[in-house]
């Protein structure tokens, strides 16, 4: 089901077109102002000095000669923090190191001067004296009784005894029983997977700029996906009233979800506080790779047992997620979403959250999705093969559809996941010809998406636009979408309406930009306000036509009598009851308030080609198309643009990217020269195929799509790149000495 | 009374069964119920939770009604980037 031909629930004018989007030209023409780009009178310049050791006990640190450094106006450490409410203690921890140091990069010491080079200066003075631990980087080597241990008594009550400190906690899904399930399948494949850790790769690095008043008071700019999120966390660690710390979030380069929590901002803040001065501090992108989100790494064992039609009998895994030097790997998303696409008698996952001497993961893109379906879909994919089945098939018979019952518990409602298929399916993608060392593969995958705490002000300027304030910073386009559902509820142009990001002094509690919830819950939320608007603005015009409100109606822009019986008046647009606001009670606006629920799950479907050279190992990506369902596609561009960069992301964790780390507990790849994320020449255009299968829990039908394309990828790309090279490809990035290897290995 | 589907390991928790029953019309007297009837899940509910009610996942809204014939499962605390 192609966009063009889905059912419209509504007859839209607005939505489902591709306006100019409202940044557009702040950002080709370089005025728009990300984190690094403020600046204000008397600043200094913050930086931070960072654990050269994996695992160090932090016995001494000396700031004294930094301090007597002319130029230096403030030095902090951990200590400056004091003690924190428990909520924020990891926070704080992994911003500043307390007791110790538990990651190559891990933040000691900062200090704020007049400029860069006496900061740099100041930090060579900083004498710390570490006592050196042994440290560990990998997980399964992290869960192994007598491993380094990072903190002792963390271990949950879910955790079996005789398991190593490291392992935080254990978690299991599904229902039947999976080894009765096992013993009537025809062939079983069972294996292990294992990726590496990846980085958001945002461009722009990590930045804010803090001021702090003598009265308390707290400002802060700041590149993040949630400004709320820093307001609060930020005021609790820094003993503030929320309401005295106010944040304003700037445009942002990616986040990709590694911009949901904090580094930088509670030390510039201290360090405005101590100094007295405004604060910038800005991450180098060696510091971001160092210090700041990647995911997770993975080990995952498989087991799915199939009949010779293709029917899976049962399906079992055992994920283990390490997640840095903290806990809360996204273990747990990783092991419900791992089989959300099938519909499956006989299932189970176990999942495990480890800690190690890397550091703290952030949440990336459906935190915990894609390596999961890496592993199932590979094994699906293997089975298919192995029977000599259509891949696509084999999904089809098993997918799950309304009425399945999830393997993580729940019975789906209606959902897309045939439909991406089905479109896949009889897409000519799925029967061009393949050429030699060419492989195909496809996967599936799926997201949960959610909405959250969310406020949209919508306010009638006297000239009759609109402004729409919105408290969830714009990664993904969602001012347009935003412009366009207030457009579209207003029956005004889209040209007449502007959405700003406001910040947190202007707005109740808003969620940070994650799970795919903006075009959502603030689409929504706009809907609502846009509505108040107009039962004001009928209200309004009743009273100037001397009649009940209940009998004026709002249509296409303007007011009119509701029916014949209401009396004969000309409309009133939304320009001619502004004008006279001041008039009739003052001016006009809507807002609407609102926990948003029902974001509706997500799934899609991914196909790929690609070649694979014989001689060096390495792939190149040929064709590449994106399925999947988009609920309603406010502004299709913006979508496909979600798909796309989902994709080519999945493509980089399949093939490049991964931290290295040596036998020290060292990165080896700080630095993009060798964290090789994709560029535009290593892809095709990636080709996109909305589905719209609109949410009953959105006004228009929206569903998020931001997070779902990322999981597909891993494993579509495997499983072309395992056909292609003629060998199963179990681990990633599948890089060309992998990839060459096993294939040699394979020959013999 | 409500029946709530608890994942593999939280049942361990709840003394091995992967279904209770708690008495609740609404998503706060649930969660109230749950701890209050079984506290072996206390620390898992004090970390949160999500709660899917016929196939709608809830993170928060404590007056979400339940009806007696709802289909209510328990999940890890959903998180997304």
């Amino acid at each position: 089901m192609a966009l063009d031909d889905t059912k419209k629930t509504k007859d839209f004018k607005v939505v489902g077109t591709r306006p100019n989007r409202p940044d557009g030209i702040d950002k080709v023409t370089g005025r728009a102002r990300f984190g690094a780009d403020m600046v204000a009178p008397g600043m200094l310049t913050g930086r931070i000095l960072r654990s050269p050791h994996a695992h160090a006990r932090i016995l001494r640190i000396d700031t004294s000669k930094a301090e007597a450094l002319p130029g230096v106006k403030a030095v902090v450490t951990r200590a400056d923090f004091g003690d924190v409410p428990d909520h924020v203690a990891n926070v704080i921890d992994n911003c500043m190191a307390g007791d110790k140091a538990l990651y190559d990069g891990h933040a000691v010491a900062a200090v704020a001067a007049n400029s860069a080079a006496v900061a740099r200066k100041a930090l060579k003075l900083i004498e710390v004296e570490y006592e050196v631990l042994p440290h560990v980087t990998d997980v399964d080597a992290a869960m192994k009784p007598g491993a380094p241990v990072l903190h002792e008594g963390w271990q949950q009550e879910t955790v079996p005894a005789g398991y190593s400190g490291n392992v935080i906690s254990r978690v299991e899904f599904g229902h039947g029983d999976v080894e009765a399930g096992l013993a009537k399948a025809d062939r079983v494949v069972a294996r292990t997977y294992r990726t590496g850790a990846t980085h958001q790769g945002y461009i722009e690095p990590h930045a804010c700029l803090a001021t702090m008043s003598a009265d308390g008071q707290g400002d802060l700019w700041v590149c993040t996906q949630g400004h709320y999120m820093v307001r609060n966390v930020c005021a609790a660690i820094l003993g503030m009233e929320q309401g005295q710390l106010r944040v304003t979030a700037s445009e942002i380069g990616g986040g990709f979800g590694g911009k949901t929590v904090v580094f930088l901002e509670p030390v510039a803040l201290m360090l405005a506080k101590k100094s007295g001065r405004p604060v910038k501090m800005v991450m180098s992108r060696s510091e971001v790779l160092r210090a700041t989100g990647p995911t997770a790494s993975t080990s995952i064992d498989v087991r799915i047992g199939m009949k010779k039609d293709g029917r899976i009998t049962a399906a079992f895994a055992e994920l283990r997620y390490q997640g840095g030097a903290y806990p809360g790997s996204p273990v747990d998303m990783g092991s419900m979403s791992a089989f959300a696409p099938y519909d499956l008698e006989n299932v189970k996952t176990v999942g495990w959250d480890v800690v190690s001497n890397r550091p703290k993961a952030a949440a990336y893109r459906a935190p915990g999705a894609p390596m999961a379906a890496f592993a199932v879909e590979s094994a699906i994919d293997e089975l298919a093969r192995g029977f000599g089945l259509d891949p696509l098939a084999v999904r089809l018979m098993n997918g799950a559809k309304e009425g399945t019952r999830a393997s993580y518990g729940p019975t789906y409602p209606a959902i897309g996941l045939i439909a991406t298929l089905e479109a896949a399916h009889t897409h000519p993608h799925w029967t061009a010809p393949l050429g030699e060392n060419q492989g195909r593969g496809v996967a599936c995958g799926f997201w949960f998406n959610f909405g959250g705490d969310t406020c949209v002000s919508l306010n009638v300027t006297p000239d009759g636009t609109v402004t729409v304030s919105e408290g969830n910073p714009d990664i993904g386009g969602s001012r347009a979408s935003m412009t366009m559902m207030a457009a579209e509820e207003l029956g005004i142009p889209y040209d007449q309406v502007r959405t700003i990001i406001a910040d947190t002094g202007s707005l109740g509690q808003n969620e940070v930009t994650d799970g795919s919830r903006v075009t959502f819950a603030v689409g929504l939320a706009t809907i609502e306000a846009a509505r108040a608007a107009k039962r004001e603005m009928c209200k309004r015009a009743a009273m100037i036509w001397g009649i009940d409100e209940e009998a004026v109606e709002w249509e296409d822009g303007a007011a009119r009598p509701a029916g014949p019986n209401a009396g004969k008046f000309p409309p009133m647009t939304i320009k001619e009851i502004a004008a006279v606001a001041s008039n009739t009670g003052g001016p006009i606006a809507g807002h609407h308030e609102v926990t948003a629920e029902g974001a509706g799950v997500s799934f899609g479907t991914h196909m790929v080609d690609v070649e694979v050279d014989p001689d060096t190992g390495a792939t190149r990506i040929l064709r590449y198309t994106v399925f999947q369902d988009a609920g309603r596609a406010v502004h299709p561009s913006y979508v496909e643009g979600q798909f796309q960069g989902g994709a080519v992301q999945g493509i980089g964790w399949a093939l490049n990217e991964e931290y290295i780390y040596g036998e020290d507990g060292i990165l080896q790849n700080a630095g993009f020269l060798d964290y090789r994320i994709p560029v535009a020449s290593d892809l095709p255009m990636i080709d996109t195929v909305i589905l719209e299968i609109p949410n009953p829990g959105h006004p228009y039908g929206v569903r998020g799509v931001g997070e779902t394309p990322i999981v597909p990828p891993l494993a579509a790309v495997a499983n072309a790149v395992s056909a292609a090279a003629g060998v199963r490809m179990t681990r990633l990035p599948m890089s060309p000495p992998r990839v060459l290897a096993a294939m040699q290995a394979a020959k013999g | 009374m409500v029946k709530v589907l608890l994942w593999g390991s939280l049942a361990d928790l709840a003394g091995g069964a992967r279904e209770v029953a708690v008495e609740a019309a609404t998503l706060r007297e649930l969660l109230d119920g749950l701890a209050r009837d079984h506290p072996g899940l206390r620390p898992e509910l004090d970390r949160g939770v999500s709660v899917s009610i016929d196939g709608r996942i809830y993170n928060d809204s404590w007056f979400t009604p339940i009806g007696p014939e709802s289909e209510v499962v328990l999940l890890k605390r959903l998180q997304g980037g």
